[in-house]
């Protein structure tokens, strides 16, 4: 019904949070560049891969849901608000799949983001050898 | 089917993106949108099933067709963000090369 809103919602707040890191870290760099061992990924670019995550999961399912009918171009634009019994049902809706989605994600991320730090990590050698397996 | 068909999308640009020769086409972003939307309808393919149980799995012709041409509309949905995302950034320069040249 609008399960997209939590993860939009979720979207919103990632991108600022994203957006202020990326500006702390262009005024504050760290990151020695030349030490391979000291590579980090910026903590700004694995937010943006959550960005990108919520804000096109978020979007299109938006898109479904028009596809549905349940999202509408004039107000109140979700068709659930026009009764109470339908809006509890939404609401409810939100509460548990739209939670559920916005949490499967950030954990999703979050797996992601330990992979790539393991993966950056990695000797050069490493990389050699697993090609040539 | 539409689960189905995002999750098709994802891995197809996802083993494009691991294939790529540079970053110029920003598959990077089509990945994480495709991936995104997938564990958004994985949740709900979950709590159908939970309601459903066994039914989820045979559904009728009809619903199947309309869920099928959802999700293909939402590839193309997918594809065309990102398909502006690339023209306004303009990685390659080619856009700016191409306004530049007065011909077309």
């Amino acid at each position: 019904m609008a399960c997209f809103l939590v993860s939009a919602a979720e979207a919103v707040v990632v991108t600022a949070v994203e957006k202020s890191a990326e500006k702390k870290e262009t005024t504050n760099p760290k990151a020695d560049k030349s030490n391979r061992a000291e590579v980090k990924i910026p903590l700004s670019r694995k937010l943006k891969w959550l960005t990108y995550m919520l804000w096109g999961g978020a979007v299109l399912l938006a898109f479904e849901h028009v596809w549905h009918g349940e999202v509408v171009p004039w107000f109140p634009f979700l068709t659930a608000m026009s009764n109470p019994a339908d809006a509890a049902e939404m609401f409810h809706e939100m509460a548990t799949v739209g939670i559920c989605m916005a949490v499967l994600i950030t954990v999703v991320w979050f797996v992601m983001c330990k992979a790539a730090d393991a993966i950056v990590k990695r000797p050069d050698k490493d990389i050699a050898q697993t090609n040539i397996a | 089917m539409t689960l189905l068909i995002s999750v098709f999308a994802a891995i197809i640009v996802t083993v494009k993106w691991y294939n790529r020769k540079d970053d110029s086409m920003k598959l990077g972003m089509l990945c994480f949108l495709y991936w995104g939307a997938s564990l958004m309808w994985l949740v709900d393919a979950i709590f159908e099933y939970a309601e459903l149980k066994a039914e989820y799995f045979t559904p009728a012709l009809e619903d199947m067709a309309n869920d099928a041409f959802l999700g293909l509309s939402v590839v193309a949905l997918g594809l065309v963000i990102w398909l502006i995302r690339l023209l306004i950034t303009d990685a390659k320069g080619s856009v700016h090369e191409a306004l530049k040249d007065q011909k077309d």
